[in-house]
């Protein structure tokens, strides 16, 4: 994970819109999402999203509001857009060279496209948990330290130990944890590995945490872990999370977006979209009926 | 959503289940009906052997209930199902609980017609009987019909006839009271009419319930205990 300063020229400006045939897409009548995709007092804003792969659009003038202290979970068939969309949302994007993202995402009032945002600075900001764990080969600790010491956010030793006590609390790790800090972050099994993850996350203490099916490399009790982590950071922390096993977002989101062939389809409550959703595509998505 | 909705899931396993399930209570609905239609002419022709095979059938009607049940309890552990699919087990399973029900009250308008037969008959309550029976069991008939359409139209139509059975049932109670003051030889049989009745407008509350869930499976709206002109307004929403 070393971010360098090619992250922080970014090509929204040089976009040339992809023409697009309404009816290349199997969507039947779509023309907006449905549902309330915008909020009062959101706490990330897209507005307008178009994300293309060199020629392909793959992702359609999108607009969402993600509350605060909300779980927002984003569900949708394999190349929905899904992942793209939140790559977006802390310019994971950035990375691929042939990736082109038009509109805008506001966090604290200010367009993360600008030129004037650090990415560095905005992914700390918006931190991001992948979907298979991805520990440094270093120890726990350092794991969990890397964060705070390249950010300069503390200065003393006793400091660092403060905070990689409270990031691996947060996470749920520090009882398995505390007793083997120095030894490496590998040795830990797949569901640990995951928490030191988010561990590592909050560690810089992000307003917003992005989730890649955080859970879908875990068996059902580290899942477990997963999830109910997931309810107790969603007191501190904005959580946008994407993934396959609709169970899992009907268990932790507030919100529930369904993305469709690079489309927003429909927004609602997670208890609305599971019991009686209003877009017929959301309705055969989660009753099995094609994906 | 039209009938073919439950019959296009990527799983031809899941679609057997649920296609399973519906069959079923078909069924049992069948059969709660013919026990209905089977206590109301027990009791109007006072047929004691036909009054007690409708006691009888109450017991596969039982069974039915259980079967079914269980059927609905796998497919929400297994299936995990979600939005219409799930709001189709929990029509089913509501549904089969309010038809046992209305196979209960059907054996006890039976159970009623025993007695009746017992302490001789009379033309009390008769006119009543018969009028409210039969509204009732096109009442049962149509909330089942509306299921296996899923017609809402059709089922709104049964809420609108519960209020009106309600009424007659109202009348028919205070009329019997009467009878009862009048010449206290009648309690007896009186009474007996009375639990008949009883039972046949309970008979109708569960006709109501079904298709309360009928309009719950198709619209996602819980209609229960709301005026019906909000019933409507709810159906008549996209």
């Amino acid at each position: 994970m070393t971010i360098t300063n090619q992250y922080t020229e970014h090509k929204a400006d040089t976009v040339t819109v992809a023409k697009t045939e309404p009816d290349q897409f199997d969507i039947g009548d779509w023309t907006q999402t449905v549902g309330d995709p915008l909020l009062d007092d959101p706490r990330l804003s897209a507005r307008n999203v178009d994300v293309f792969y060199a020629d392909n659009q793959a992702i359609h003038n999108v607009s969402l509001d993600v509350g605060k202290n909300e779980v927002i979970a984003m569900i949708g068939p394999s190349g929905c857009g899904k992942s793209t969309f939140l790559r977006t949302l802390n310019r994971m994007n950035d990375s691929i060279d042939i990736c082109r993202v038009k509109g805008e995402i506001i966090l604290d009032g200010h367009n993360i496209y600008d030129k004037s945002m650090d990415v560095v600075e905005l992914r700390a900001k918006v931190g991001m948990v992948f979907q298979k764990p991805n520990p440094f080969p270093k120890s726990i600790y350092d794991n969990v330290a890397y964060g705070p010491r390249i950010h300069g956010l503390v200065s003393r030793r006793a400091e660092l130990d403060e905070v990689v006590e409270t990031a691996l609390r947060k996470a749920g790790l520090w009882d398995e944890a505390k007793d083997r800090l120095d030894k490496p972050a590998t040795g830990l099994s797949g569901g640990q590995q995951q928490r030191l993850c988010i561990a590592r996350t909050i560690a810089v203490s992000p307003e917003v945490i992005l989730m890649d099916e955080p859970c879908s490399a875990l068996d059902p009790i580290a899942t477990a872990r997963i999830e109910e982590l997931i309810a107790e950071l969603s007191e501190n922390y904005t959580i946008a999370i994407v993934t396959h096993s609709m169970q899992q977002a009907a268990r932790v989101s507030q919100r529930t977006a369904y993305f469709h062939l690079g489309k927003l389809i429909e927004v609602g409550d997670t208890d609305k979209i599971f019991t009686s959703p209003d877009h017929k595509l959301t309705e055969d998505y989660i009753t099995g009926r094609f994906g | 959503m039209d009938k073919s909705h439950f019959d296009r899931h990527t799983s031809a396993q899941y679609n057997a289940e649920l296609e399973e399930a519906r069959k079923n209570l078909m069924q049992m609905g069948g059969l709660v009906e013919q026990q209905v239609e089977d206590a109301l002419k027990a009791l109007m022709e006072m047929d004691t052997a036909l009054a007690q095979r409708v006691i009888e059938t109450d017991k596969t009607v039982n069974d039915m209930e259980l079967e079914i049940d269980e059927e609905c309890t796998r497919i929400l552990a297994l299936r995990h199902p979600a939005a219409s699919d799930l709001r189709f087990v929990i029509a089913v399973t509501k549904a089969v609980n309010d038809l046992e029900r209305m196979g209960d009250e059907a054996s006890k308008v039976a159970k009623h017609t025993l007695e009746l037969a017992d302490t001789g008959s009379g033309p009390q309550g008769y006119v009543e009987l018969r009028h409210i029976g039969e509204k009732v069991r096109q009442m049962v008939s149509q909330s089942l019909d509306s299921f296996a359409r899923l017609n809402t139209d059709s089922a709104f139509d049964v809420l609108q006839q519960d209020q009106a059975v309600d009424l007659e049932y109202g009348t028919a109670i205070r009329t019997l009271v009467t009878t009862m003051m009048e010449d206290p030889r009648t309690i007896t049989r009186a009474l007996n009419v009375m639990w008949s009745l009883r039972s046949l407008e309970r008979i109708g509350d569960h006709a109501r319930n079904v298709a309360e869930s009928v309009i719950y499976l198709v619209k996602g709206k819980d209609v229960r205990h709301i005026k019906l002109d909000q019933v409507e307004a709810q159906i008549k929403k996209k």
